[in-house]
């Protein structure tokens, strides 16, 4: 790239996003500030494209957005209503399958899936609640893993696999069977070389990977996503000058 | 062991006079009466959907939510779970004894708890009863009535629950179900701008509450013999007291009195409550009755609430409360006041006592510390008592190796007061409805009855004071013979016999 008219862009909701090959639609627009919501995608991790909350409409299909590679003059539809729709609607089979209480759960206000559903406008249930029975693994000293709150997202298994060189995470079963299993013939977490330092202790978006004797130690007001909106801080680069200020749900509702 | 009035002996025989739903936290409850051929009540029992649920869904779960969880089995006291639930979640991990700067957070955000919870009891829920009397038209015995006649005394209530929810969510982030107390300690403590809040309007809610407390001690002499008589019946008190026998709301000893104010025990370990305390299950219902052990199941019940913590404690260590509580005492004439409608009297004292225990919090440094957690020795047990609102309020868990909870028992004070309160109804059966036609107003005795031990039980929250109720006179045969329902709008209906049930109009 000599000069600026070069470099190739797309359009995302009619703002010109500018994009160095090889990148997705997703990382384009969260390096150039616009926050697109997604649960299973995290920067510097390999993508997965199976939550399906990126969804957007790239030139009249839909696609993930973390998947999907960038391309010249594409046009991209992400924050209108029927794609809001869609991830308000997968939103809700994710709340569904599992037990996620946020009135009792201690990631509640750091929790990635909680500030995208608000982020997206998801303001009630919609699907009839599974209440699987699942089961709280507390057999390691430091972080405590619960299963009623994983969304199969496998950001641990990715983290544990290509950043720790551990392979402790792993998703066994298949469709509504599917679920998380660690490294270790007992099947508790407790018993694998998971240590609380790895980067896949840090990585859930939810409240299924947690430090023992943390929570609710951070007070009401100053938790993660009561500081900024997802859409402000969901890894996103920061982007004081934005023309397109990504809409805030949260903000309209609590408004 | 069954008590007058408790089980008749021939129920086949008698009629049976239903009253449901009353309504409780978020629950329901009911009275039935069973009344022979010339309308005498033979059986009175109230009972009341228990809380059990909690105690089995929170098994399995990390010990350190409970505080949260646990909160939510009440939407108007639910600070006195949080803290019962922290209190006991100190002792799993090792910390009984908390910073002082937790502590008084802690405290401070009770006091909060316990004054928006009183001062919704008194003026929005109980004052029309006592400001307009029973018999008042229902449509106009109601928050709105009050709001209408004494706009003043109106306002006044809803500025002192207002301040009280303040203090709460300054101390646990929200007004209703925050995160203040976590095992060990808080997770925050108030800063300056939270302090300067709170005090700003400090000193008006003193003034507010013992103005309350005069108006309430009025009331009580003006009602004489009927207000003294109403539903009262002589039972033992419960509460904790401080060592040197203070009223205490947050932690102290346990302390028992018989009716005529002679110890049972007194500064007793509320860790070993277990000892002090069983219950009987009856086949009736499905709450549990608890009694003192050393007494039995008979005389062995006892009463929690503003009135067994005012009648049990030897002086109130804030002046203008003492005040007020030494002028209450003096009703007792000696002995431990038993009349039901002085609930509602001790509980503005009460009220009055956290208003200036709330100043004397504000000026203390230790408010805005920045040592917030102890730990120690972990524990698989831990025990928390306080003395919620309502009456004491006892969390007890158990929990494994790992941290997670295997065992779980909750005494909560309607609980304690279960047998108080069936005793209370059987009075007011007895008293006033004995040979009586079924009325609207009798209906309200009943709830005035009920009201002075548990606001929860007033569907206050949603239909503004009118409790959904229905009155049903059936023969022994089925037949209905009467029927009489007041809807959450306060109309009342009436079916007339052979009607199948259909409602027509009906007066109050």
């Amino acid at each position: 790239m000599s000069n600026e008219q070069a470099q190739s862009t797309f359009t995302l909701d009619g703002r010109r996003i500018p994009f160095e090959p090889g990148q997705t639609i997703m990382d384009a627009a969260l390096a150039a500030g616009v926050y697109i919501p997604h649960l299973c995608h995290k920067p510097g991790y390999a993508p997965h494209g199976s939550c399906r909350v990126c969804v957007v409409r790239a030139d009249g299909r839909e696609l993930s957005a973390c998947t999907a590679p960038a391309a010249a003059d594409m046009s991209v539809e992400s924050e209108v209503p029927d794609i809001r729709a869609l991830r308000v609607a997968v939103l809700q089979m994710l709340f569904a399958e599992g037990n996620h209480v946020c009135p009792a759960c201690e990631a509640s206000g750091n929790c990635t899936l909680q500030a995208v559903a608000y982020h997206c406008g998801m303001l009630t249930p919609r699907f009839p609640q599974r209440f699987p029975r699942r089961a709280v693994d507390a057999s390691h000293p430091d972080v405590i893993l619960d299963h009623n709150r994983c969304i199969l997202c496998e950001l641990c298994v990715r983290a544990s696999r290509d950043h720790d060189g551990k392979r402790v995470f792993a998703v066994s079963g298949r469709g509504i069977a599917s679920k998380l299993i660690v490294d270790a013939p007992s099947g508790q977490l407790g018993d694998t070389d998971f240590s609380a330092d790895d980067a896949a202790a840090r990585v859930c978006p939810v409240g299924a990977i947690l430090p023992r004797d943390a929570a609710f130690r951070a007070p009401i007001g100053r938790r993660r996503f009561d500081v900024a909106p997802v859409s402000r801080v969901g890894d996103v680069t920061p982007d004081p000058d934005a023309q397109w200020p990504a809409v805030d749900a949260l903000e309209e509702v609590t408004a | 062991m069954s008590t007058p009035l408790e089980t008749a002996t021939h129920p086949e025989h008698l009629r049976r006079v239903c009253i449901e739903p009353l309504t409780r936290v978020e629950g329901h409850g009911k009275v039935t009466l069973l009344l022979d051929e010339h309308d005498q009540v033979q059986q009175a029992r109230l009972h009341i959907v228990e809380f059990r649920g909690f105690e089995r869904f929170i098994q399995g779960r990390p010990f350190w939510e409970l505080p949260v969880t646990v909160q939510r089995l009440c939407g108007i006291c639910p600070v006195s779970h949080h803290l019962a639930a922290a209190k006991a979640c100190d002792r799993l991990v090792g910390a009984p004894a908390l910073s002082p700067t937790a502590e008084k957070v802690r405290r401070l955000m009770h006091f909060g708890q316990v004054l928006q919870s009183h001062a919704l009891h008194f003026f929005h829920l109980s004052s029309p009863d006592l400001l307009f009397g029973p018999d008042d038209h229902p449509a106009h015995r109601n928050i709105v009535g009050v709001i209408q006649d004494e706009p003043e005394l109106a306002r006044r209530g809803v500025l002192l629950r207002r301040y009280g929810q303040e203090v709460i969510r300054v101390c646990a982030g929200k007004r209703i179900h925050g995160s203040g107390a976590i095992p060990g300690g808080v997770n925050k403590a108030l800063d300056n701008a939270d302090r300067e809040l709170l005090a700003a309007d400090i000193a008006q809610v003193i003034d507010w509450a013992e103005d309350a407390v005069a108006l309430m001690q009025g009331l009580f002499a003006a009602g004489g013999d009927a207000y003294r008589r109403f539903a009262s019946v002589p039972a033992n008190s419960l509460s904790l007291v401080r060592p040197d026998g203070a009223l205490e709301l947050y932690d102290g000893g346990l302390r028992a009195r018989d009716p005529d104010g002679e110890p049972i025990f007194d500064h007793a370990s509320d860790q070993d409550y277990a000892d002090l305390l069983q219950e009987q299950v009856k086949p009736w219902s499905y709450m549990k009755f608890p009694f003192i052990a050393a007494l039995g199941p008979a005389a062995g019940w006892y009463r929690v609430g503003p009135l067994a913590r005012v009648n049990n404690c030897d002086f109130i260590d804030t002046p203008r409360a003492e005040a007020a509580r030494r002028t209450f005492a003096a009703a007792g004439q000696g002995r431990p006041v038993q009349a039901v409608l002085a609930t509602h009297w001790a509980r503005l004292i009460e009220l009055l006592h956290c208003a200036e225990a709330i100043a004397r919090l504000l000026a203390d440094p230790d408010l805005t510390g920045d040592d917030l957690l102890r730990e120690g020795t972990p524990a698989r047990a831990g025990i928390g008592v306080i003395e919620a609102p309502r009456g004491t309020l006892f969390h007890h868990y158990e929990i494994d190796a790992d941290g997670l909870v295997t065992r779980a028992n909750l005494i909560v004070s309607t609980t304690s007061n279960n047998q108080a309160m069936n005793a209370a109804i059987r009075r007011v059966a007895q008293d006033e409805l004995d040979g009586h036609v079924l009325t609207e107003g009798l209906l309200n005795r009943v709830e005035v009855a009920i009201r002075a031990y548990d606001p929860c039980l007033s569907c206050a929250t949603h239909a503004l004071g009118q409790m959904p109720l229905a009155l049903t006179l059936t023969r022994a045969d089925g037949t209905v013979l009467d029927l009489l329902r007041r809807d959450a709008d306060g109309g009342i209906r009436r079916a007339p016999p052979g009607s199948g049930g259909a409602m027509a109009n009906a007066r109050p």
